[in-house]
């Protein structure tokens, strides 16, 4: 059965998106994430979609759930490289992604990453501004 | 109106819903869409594509390629002979569909496209149409 | 139905036809010899009576929506769309058919001048084909027109939407004028594109020049903000005037992102949020 490759760096679980993703194959990254989570008691996930062209509703509701059950097993994740096609097409379709935090790339993701892991206190819930 | 292109593809699986989206995408591009109007549609696409399959107990998508003489178009039919939605006005209301994992997603897929024509009847099927032009 | 004699017309009189309908548009008196020399308008109406006379023998003089009519739809497609260019106004253009009627009219009562009834006939069949072609012709000189000024639109979008680089990771859009939903289309794009290319965290929307903000412009920059935050880069929105601000409140808009009165305390805010400082030198250093 195909699956997505996960990455372990040190405490944070890395996944790159590359291929356009039946809706079978999402469930099972979303499955599997949440065993390695489990079992590596990561404290970071980041998840690379900067290869992905199209994030409709089902993938965005895919990151929805992994931002929700990483947090549940006492980690963050982060999205990183959405493209602004695919950000321009999520705000009109209404997908706000609340509870995902994003960054721009992997370097920036692991920064927030890092940033949080060391003082989770000072860190609002989902990262964005609240002004 | 001429129609300068025409095809018909099954929708029955989650590999049809990926078909579905490669194969807009490739008209799209051939249309001369720009990037982000080729996003949207292809993400409406796979929005409806995924209704037919989940919603409609499978079905088809007619692609239409257009030309109105002074825009190109493309056109999607998505038509499944499904139990139908039975409150069309509900399914087309946003709150219907955003975060909570339930939902056809029709409010938003709307807005991705210029015209966008439903017809639905409960025990008969659904007919979805939806055109963008560039 | 007997056949017409419009086509037999047209092809046994041809050439005085061209002559005198040439004449014709020549003599008129809207007609724009500042804009055509007379060598084309002799070849432009050369062409279309040939493509005329061939197309009339189809027997079919009023459906000109039908494959043999679609030479002379062609012509007449690229002759609007060159006159749009050439800034002739629709009536200029349309005058090219209708000043085909007189120098036709008068061929077929020559003809028939012994026929009354058929004769009224044909200035009738006459009259509704040379009609629809006129209007088809200026339809197709509003389509090019509309095609020419969206073109011009877009130029002029582009133009004036700059997305500037205010510092390391901070970028500014200094909107001006009114925010239309393909002024925020433009804008979201260039913004969002920009921010991958300079690697920008923070983006400074500026609104001081944009009159006013309703609830679609607001809805715009609402949108706009979402999509920026998507991609990971956070939003501040600048220059809002007090009247700007008396009527969100009023609309019951509510922009969900940091707003500052003026460009220069977003920037501040954006260099404190992005762990960056100017620091300014002391006056007394003389080495140092």
């Amino acid at each position: 059965m195909e699956s997505i490759p996960i990455l372990k760096m040190g405490d944070v679980l890395l996944v790159t998106i590359q291929v356009d993703m039946h809706d079978r194959l999402a469930i099972t990254l979303q499955e599997d994430l949440t065993d390695r989570i489990a079992s590596t008691s990561a404290q970071g996930v980041l998840i690379d979609i900067s290869a992905l062209e199209v994030v409709d509703s089902f993938i965005g509701r895919m990151l929805g759930n992994i931002a929700a059950m990483s947090r549940v097993l006492d980690a963050e994740t982060v999205v990183v490289g959405m493209r602004p096609a695919v950000a321009i097409t999520l705000v009109e379709l209404g997908l706000s992604l609340r509870g995902v935090r994003t960054a721009l790339n992997v370097d920036k993701g692991m920064d927030l990453l890092r940033a949080s892991l060391r003082s989770p206190a000072e860190e609002s819930a989902d990262g964005t501004d609240e002004g | 109106m001429a129609l300068t292109k025409d095809d018909t593809i099954p929708v029955h699986s989650s590999e049809d819903i990926v078909w579905v989206r490669q194969t807009v995408r490739t008209w799209a591009v051939e249309l001369g869409f720009g990037l982000v109007d080729q996003t949207k549609l292809v993400t409406a696409a796979s929005e409806l594509a995924r209704n037919t399959v989940d919603y409609g107990g499978g079905g088809t998508v007619q692609l239409e390629a257009l030309n109105n003489g002074v825009h190109r178009g493309l056109r999607l039919t998505f038509e499944d002979h499904g139990p139908g939605i039975p409150d069309v006005e509900l399914a087309l209301h946003d709150g219907y569909t955003t975060g909570s994992g339930l939902g056809l997603g029709l409010g938003g897929t709307k807005r991705l496209v210029n015209e966008f024509e439903i017809e639905s009847r409960p025990g008969e099927g659904t007919r979805v149409c939806i055109t963008r032009w560039k | 139905m007997a056949k017409s004699r419009i086509p037999s017309i047209l092809y046994a009189y041809e050439e005085e036809l061209l002559e005198e309908w040439i004449r014709e548009q020549l003599a008129s008196d809207i007609w724009r010899g500042d804009l055509l020399p007379e060598s084309e308008l002799r070849r432009q109406s050369s062409e279309f009576l040939g493509a005329l006379r061939q197309a009339a023998e189809s027997d079919n003089l009023t459906d000109i929506m039908t494959p043999q009519w679609s030479e002379v739809r062609e012509i007449l497609t690229d002759l609007s769309r060159s006159r749009v260019q050439q800034g002739f106004a629709p009536w200029e253009t349309a005058t090219f058919i209708f000043s085909l009627k007189q120098p036709l009219f008068t061929r077929l009562r020559q003809e028939l001048e012994q026929d009354a009834d058929t004769l009224a006939n044909e200035y009738w069949a006459a009259t509704v084909l040379l009609d629809e072609l006129g209007l088809f012709t200026t339809e197709a000189y509003q389509k090019s027109r509309e095609a020419v000024i969206a073109r011009q639109q877009q130029e002029l979008l582009e133009l004036s939407t700059p997305v500037v680089k205010l510092w390391d990771g901070i970028l500014a859009v200094p909107l001006i004028g009114t925010l239309d939903s393909a002024r925020t289309q433009l804008v979201m794009e260039s913004l969002l594109q920009r921010i991958i290319d300079t690697e920008a965290t923070i983006a400074i929307i500026d609104i001081t020049g944009v009159p006013t903000v309703d609830t679609l412009v607001a809805q715009h920059l609402i949108k706009t903000v979402a999509a920026a935050r998507l991609m990971g880069a956070d939003c501040i929105v600048s220059g809002i005037r007090p009247q700007i601000a008396q009527t969100m409140v009023q609309l019951g808009v509510d922009l969900d992102v940091t707003t500052k009165a003026s460009l220069a305390e977003a920037l501040r805010l954006a260099l404190q949020r992005s762990d960056q400082t100017i620091i300014r030198k002391s006056r007394d250093a003389a080495g140092g």
